[in-house]
């Protein structure tokens, strides 16, 4: 099947009221809607006002607005299916926009070139592949995108970052393909950090960690918050996680019909 | 005028038909169900083979270059249309792609070769111009397919590494390129393996056919040589033109990998 397209609004008349039909490019200036959740007075990082996405005819999510300021932790609250993965996609725009904007240090989505703006706002997908190699090369191979072609590897620094895991060198070395769960999680999270981005959107970045290390990569995140003008959106299955590493949480049984 | 070969009779014909006889007994004596198919295929080689007989003995007498370029778009459209339909998935505009793509590879190849190589006069004298393009199509056709049919598993089997890619900055070359790079390796596989082992496994047909018309060896080889270059950067450029259309298409400017713009065939 194709595309719901923005303008194929042959849905529930319900759903036809509350969200007007939008085309991108007529969404470019920001909706007058005020923001629902956050009153921050410095202008946030994120900007998401009136974003909706529906599989045929049912919303997944609709009329999903907050602001993401420095510093925030926002988590990201929702049963299975609710569409935390797919609002995550949206944010790091892997997915299209279908309904509504985000705005990212005050331009919307659509002016930015995508990977600049990914370079700012990293996605770590629950699955993140790893590429033939040893870990080590799957930490260097990124800074062979010509998006971060300023930027080089630094093995002290990841060095450090490992020793937060209990683990050293040698775990450089290993083949990746060989790694369990939890070392995949571990070497996807290494991976983005040294990028040094501004947003992370981890989606189940700890599933597949024992609870020592789970905590070493909530660690780890913290310590990148606080190097500077930052934030992040977290989604997790372990409630009391959530409570623990985020200040504030969106519930998106509030966004669905 | 007098031939230098050997003619063959429909009587001739008949006799060469019954040895797909000794196919069909094996296949009802041990019920490998093949009879329907093998009956299927040998009536329309046949058919096809003897009007395009009489199609050719009438073309070769034509002059008029509109028919002769009428009859090349044609050629080119109906094998642009083939190589889709062996793959297991489509897009919107696969069609158009792959007719651009074989068309714009074909024309280009064909006509340096019959004005720079063989220069042939006039350069669209069907008998040279319409068997030359016949070759290099069958061979891009086969390129084509399994290029663009490899190119839309990969993008589909492998979404994950070329999601995860575009996640940590990657522009949508640096994403794909590996796939692209593997598609139009794959397309080239049957041209490069038969270019490997001409003339040690394989004797090429219209190497062979020229001998046996009477042309001798030392010729008909030149002649191969110089067609089989044809066909083969024929074959890698249409290749290489229908998976960077399919890449355009399946990884939008923006950036995105666009698999709901895959389908399965209708």
């Amino acid at each position: 099947m194709q595309d719901i397209g923005m303008l194929d609004g042959n849905g529930s008349p319900i759903a036809s009221q509350r969200s007007p039909v939008a085309t991108p490019e007529s969404s470019l200036l920001m909706s007058a809607t005020p923001p629902r959740i956050s009153a921050c007075a410095d202008s946030p990082l994120l900007a998401i006002r009136g974003l909706g996405r529906r599989f045929s005819e049912r919303w997944v999510w609709r009329e999903v607005q907050f602001d993401l300021s420095s510093k925030e932790r926002l988590g990201l609250v929702g049963p299975s299916g609710s569409g935390k993965t797919v609002l995550l996609r949206t944010l790091a725009g892997l997915d299209r926009i279908r309904v509504g904007t985000i705005a990212f240090g005050d331009r919307p989505l659509l002016q930015w070139s995508l990977p600049a703006y990914r370079a700012k706002v990293a996605y770590v997908p629950q699955q993140s592949a790893l590429f033939e190699g040893t870990v080590e090369r799957n930490l260097q191979l990124v800074f062979d995108l010509s998006v971060h072609a300023r930027r080089s590897y630094d093995r002290s620094a990841v060095l450090s970052d490992l020793a937060t895991f209990e683990r050293d060198e040698e775990f450089l070395s290993l083949d990746a393909s060989q790694l369990s769960g939890g070392e995949r999680q571990i070497v996807c999270l290494l991976r983005i950090l040294q990028l040094e981005p501004q947003v992370l959107l981890l989606d189940e970045p700890t599933a597949s960690l024992d609870p020592d290390s789970s905590r070493a990569a909530e660690a780890l995140v913290e310590r990148w918050i606080a190097r500077g003008d930052r934030a992040c959106i977290w989604t997790s299955h372990d409630r009391e996680q959530l409570e623990r590493v985020t200040n504030r949480q969106l519930l998106l049984q509030d966004f669905q019909a | 005028m007098p031939t230098s070969y050997l003619t063959i009779s429909y009587v001739q014909l008949a006799l060469a038909a019954m040895s797909i006889a000794i196919n069909l007994g094996i296949s009802i004596a041990y019920r490998l169900q093949l009879e329907r198919s093998l009956v299927i295929a040998s009536i329309r080689m046949v058919t096809q083979l003897l009007l395009i007989g009489f199609v050719l003995e009438w073309l070769f007498e034509q002059q008029n270059p509109w028919l002769i370029v009428g009859l090349g778009l044609l050629m080119s459209g109906i094998a642009g249309r083939a190589s889709v339909q062996r793959t297991n998935r489509r897009f919107a505009g696969i069609y158009w792609n792959s007719i651009l793509s074989i068309l714009a590879a074909a024309a280009l190849v064909s006509g340096w070769t019959v004005v720079a190589i063989v220069q042939v006069d006039p350069w669209y004298d069907p008998q040279y111009f319409i068997p030359l393009l016949g070759m290099v199509l069958g061979n891009a056709l086969n390129g084509i397919s399994l290029g663009l049919d490899r190119f839309m598993e990969d993008v589909v089997t492998q979404r994950n590494q070329i999601e995860t890619l575009l996640a940590l900055g990657a522009t949508r070359w640096e994403a794909a390129r590996q796939q692209v790079r593997d598609a139009v390796r794959t397309g080239m596989i049957p041209i490069t393996n038969s270019m490997m082992v001409m003339g040690l496994v394989s004797l090429p047909g219209m190497m062979t056919g020229q001998i046996l018309a009477g042309a001798s060896p030392i010729d008909a080889v030149r002649y191969q040589i110089a067609i089989v270059f044809t066909i083969a950067s024929g074959t890698a450029l249409g290749t290489f033109g229908v998976v960077l259309l399919a890449f355009n298409r399946l990884l939008s400017p923006s950036h995105q990998l666009r698999l709901d713009r895959l389908h399965a065939p209708k």
